[in-house]
């Protein structure tokens, strides 16, 4: 195999870790502390935020869903930047792990877009006297969730699961490309429809008190999206390799 | 030993964790055949596109001339011609202007022309009829005469007795023994429930893995 | 031995054009698709002037943006069914130039035809004639965008039968700049603003999609075929 030595060290370490084996028992040592640092991350965030933070002397109580939508927002671009360097990853070095991990992504970032629009809503109605107004975060955001939902159905119209994850890659990097032309393109829409935009968040608004709980919810939002984005590679995997000799002996089936 | 002009070391190819085919290793030289039998679904097709490069070698290797298939994709592809079971007929084109695009895209065989092949694939008079207007028959006939249009050192064909006649088994024959003849090489499936009456070839046995 | 690539870039162009001259009828099934559009709008809004006129634009581009979306699922259908793809792909010739190719030829076949009945449907939706031009311009900026954007949507799904739905899921989030900066230079000079940073957003536009979109259409491609 004269060929495969002139790889550098970080294909080589690449591929080690992209050894669905390797992976596999790796990911299922880092899971359950990720589960118990999101836990009380997450339990430690909440209470910060909706206990002991003072309400806010304009907006009183319904502030607080910031500290969910915040974080949320912030995950859901995130995540697609994460998805897409496994996309990449996944394209260039053939790597099965960094299709199935990318794959893994797409529903979690989704769900935060999902959650980010939600708590928008809510917050927008009090604030601003309706659920939905065409502010050019909120606008991206919702082009953001189309755009996730289109890589999640392609991925699952292709019966080659390969195929299929390897497709759905090239999508996420069009998507990553026209990402940056959309965001601009909806906010010049919107200065120049509105002309001032509306914003839920400001670098004025945020308050010293406001900072410690929003970067707790940050950092668990990140671990979480590990723990979940893990979980459900692992299974992707089992699933696409459980004729494979590794997932046989795994579940006691072969020697 | 020579170097063969492609080379199967212990290729396999899985579908969805599935294994297709295992362990399949040959070597073909100018001037040699392989025929590649077996029932449906034992990857006949599948492994003529992975030699083609249309499906990634994963597992084992692919030699052209030597070296590695997918290091020099554009380079063996130049040199070889396929037939598949989508046999790459434009349906709304005359044969002749099938003819003409294929010669424009895969290059010319010196001393033949449309008309003249269109004539030894057994289309005589059929050079202006929309493609999609041939039997099945006939269009495997057309797509055929690719092959006497083109040159190519290796044709890589995929059932290419299927929809044919008496006649049109003994015209496959005859031109692959003229081919290996000049020096070409072939590469052929057949499912292998009858006998082509192809004579001096190897012969690949597939079974399901 | 094999032909150059400029020739080989005509040869498909002129198979795209001969065949799409062959299947006349699917030519015309965008422009009557918009034409019932902005038939339907005046039906639904009622037939006076100024509203329709304010909205003209919108309508006219969105519905361009759907036509346009709804030839993409057969773009490379019949090319796969046929195994014309999968010779292209085993020719040895780049798969770049079949993007290349194929976007240039759906431009000629669904933007320009579209850009040439422009007149018609303004007239239909009662639009302000000093709009027409700059609605023609923003058409001859953003219709090739489309088409180049298109062709990787298209290339993505030329795998998966019934693909109607997905296609447009998957193309339409990206075609939302062009549609924002297309709508917004007539909405501009509409306001009595000039049009031209508009104009220039969507030239931009074009020119950055003309060097990338053919690379990822090509790769699209190529990952499509290799399905099993």
């Amino acid at each position: 195999m004269a060929n495969k030595q002139k790889k550098n060290p970080i294909v080589l370490f690449i591929h080690k870790t992209g050894s669905p084996e390797y992976f596999y028992k790796l990911s299922g040592r880092f899971l359950p502390w990720l589960i118990a640092i999101t836990t009380i991350l997450t339990a430690w965030g909440l209470y910060q935020a909706l206990y002991v933070v003072p309400p806010d002397y304009q907006q009183s109580e319904s502030y607080r869903i910031l500290f969910i939508h915040v974080p949320s927002a912030w995950m859901s671009m995130f995540i697609y930047a994460a998805m897409a360097v496994m996309a990449f990853i996944a394209l260039v070095w053939r790597i099965k792990v960094a299709e199935i991990c990318a794959m893994a992504s797409a529903p979690i970032g989704a769900a935060f877009t999902f959650i980010t629009l939600c708590t928008g809503a809510l917050w927008g109605k009090p604030m601003w006297g309706a659920y939905w107004v065409w502010d050019a975060r909120m606008t991206s955001e919702l082009v953001l969730l189309f755009i996730y939902l289109g890589i999640i159905a392609l991925y699952r119209s292709i019966d080659d699961r390969r195929a299929a994850a390897r497709v759905a890659s090239i999508m996420a990097l069009v998507g990553l490309v026209n990402l940056p032309i959309i965001h601009y393109s909806v906010e010049w829409w919107t200065t120049l429809h509105q002309g001032q935009t509306i914003r839920l968040t400001g670098p004025s608004s945020i308050d010293a008190s406001m900072l410690p709980p929003l970067i707790i919810m940050a950092v668990a939002t990140k671990t979480y999206f590990i723990a979940a984005m893990l979980a459900n590679a692992r299974n992707m995997l089992i699933e696409q390799d459980r004729n494979k000799s590794w997932v046989r002996r795994l579940i006691g089936d072969a020697p | 030993m020579t170097c063969a002009l492609i080379e199967a070391i212990q290729i396999e190819h899985e579908r969805n964790g599935l294994p297709i085919y295992q362990a399949v290793s040959f070597r073909i030289e100018a001037g040699q055949a392989l025929l590649i039998e077996g029932g449906n679904g034992v990857g006949k097709t599948t492994l003529l596109r992975q030699l083609a490069g249309i499906l990634p070698t994963r597992s084992g290797r692919v030699l052209f001339d030597g070296s590695e298939l997918d290091e020099q994709l554009a380079n063996a592809r130049s040199q070889l011609l396929y037939l598949g079971h989508r046999l790459g007929i434009t349906d709304d084109l005359s044969c002749q202007e099938n003819a003409r695009l294929w010669q424009k895209l895969w290059g010319r065989q010196a001393n033949q022309d449309i008309v003249r092949s269109l004539q030894s694939v057994g289309l005589m008079g059929y050079e202006q009829s929309r493609a999609a207007d041939l039997s099945a028959g006939q269009r495997k006939r057309l797509a055929l005469s690719r092959l006497l249009l083109c040159p190519a050192r290796l044709w890589l064909l995929d059932e290419p007795y299927s929809n044919l006649d008496a006649d049109g088994l003994a015209l496959v024959n005859r031109m692959l023994a003229s081919y290996l003849e000049r020096g070409g090489a072939a590469i052929l499936t057949s499912h292998g429930t009858f006998d082509p009456g192809l004579r001096g070839v190897q012969r690949l046995v597939m079974r399901a893995a | 031995m094999r032909a150059g690539s400029a020739q080989v870039l005509m040869a498909m162009i002129w198979r795209d054009l001969r065949l799409a001259m062959r299947r006349r009828g699917q030519l015309a099934h965008p422009l009557l698709f918009l034409t019932l559009i902005t038939v339907l709008f005046p039906l639904a809004l009622g037939p006076d002037p100024k509203q329709l006129g304010a909205i003209a634009v919108g309508i006219i581009w969105v519905g361009a943006l759907v036509a346009v979306t709804m030839t993409l699922s057969d773009l490379y259908r019949s090319d796969r069914d046929d195994g014309w793809l999968e010779q292209l792909m085993v020719s040895g010739h780049p798969m770049v130039l079949v993007a290349i190719g194929r976007s240039f030829s759906h431009w000629l076949t669904t933007g320009l035809p579209l850009l040439l009945l422009t007149p018609l449907f303004a007239s239909f939706l009662n639009m302000p004639e000093q709009l027409l031009s700059t609605l023609l311009l923003s058409l001859l900026l953003g219709t090739p965008t489309l088409s180049l954007i298109g062709n990787i949507v298209a290339a993505l799904t030329v795998g998966i039968g019934r693909s109607g739905f997905l296609v447009g899921l998957l193309v339409l989030p990206l075609y939302v700049p062009v549609l924002l900066f297309a709508a917004g230079a007539v909405n501009a000079q509409a306001g009595g603003l000039s049009p031209d940073a508009h104009l220039l957003m969507l030239a931009a536009i074009a020119t950055l999609a003309a060097t990338l979109t053919p690379w990822a259409t090509a790769a699209a491609l190529r990952t499509s075929l290799s399905s099993n």
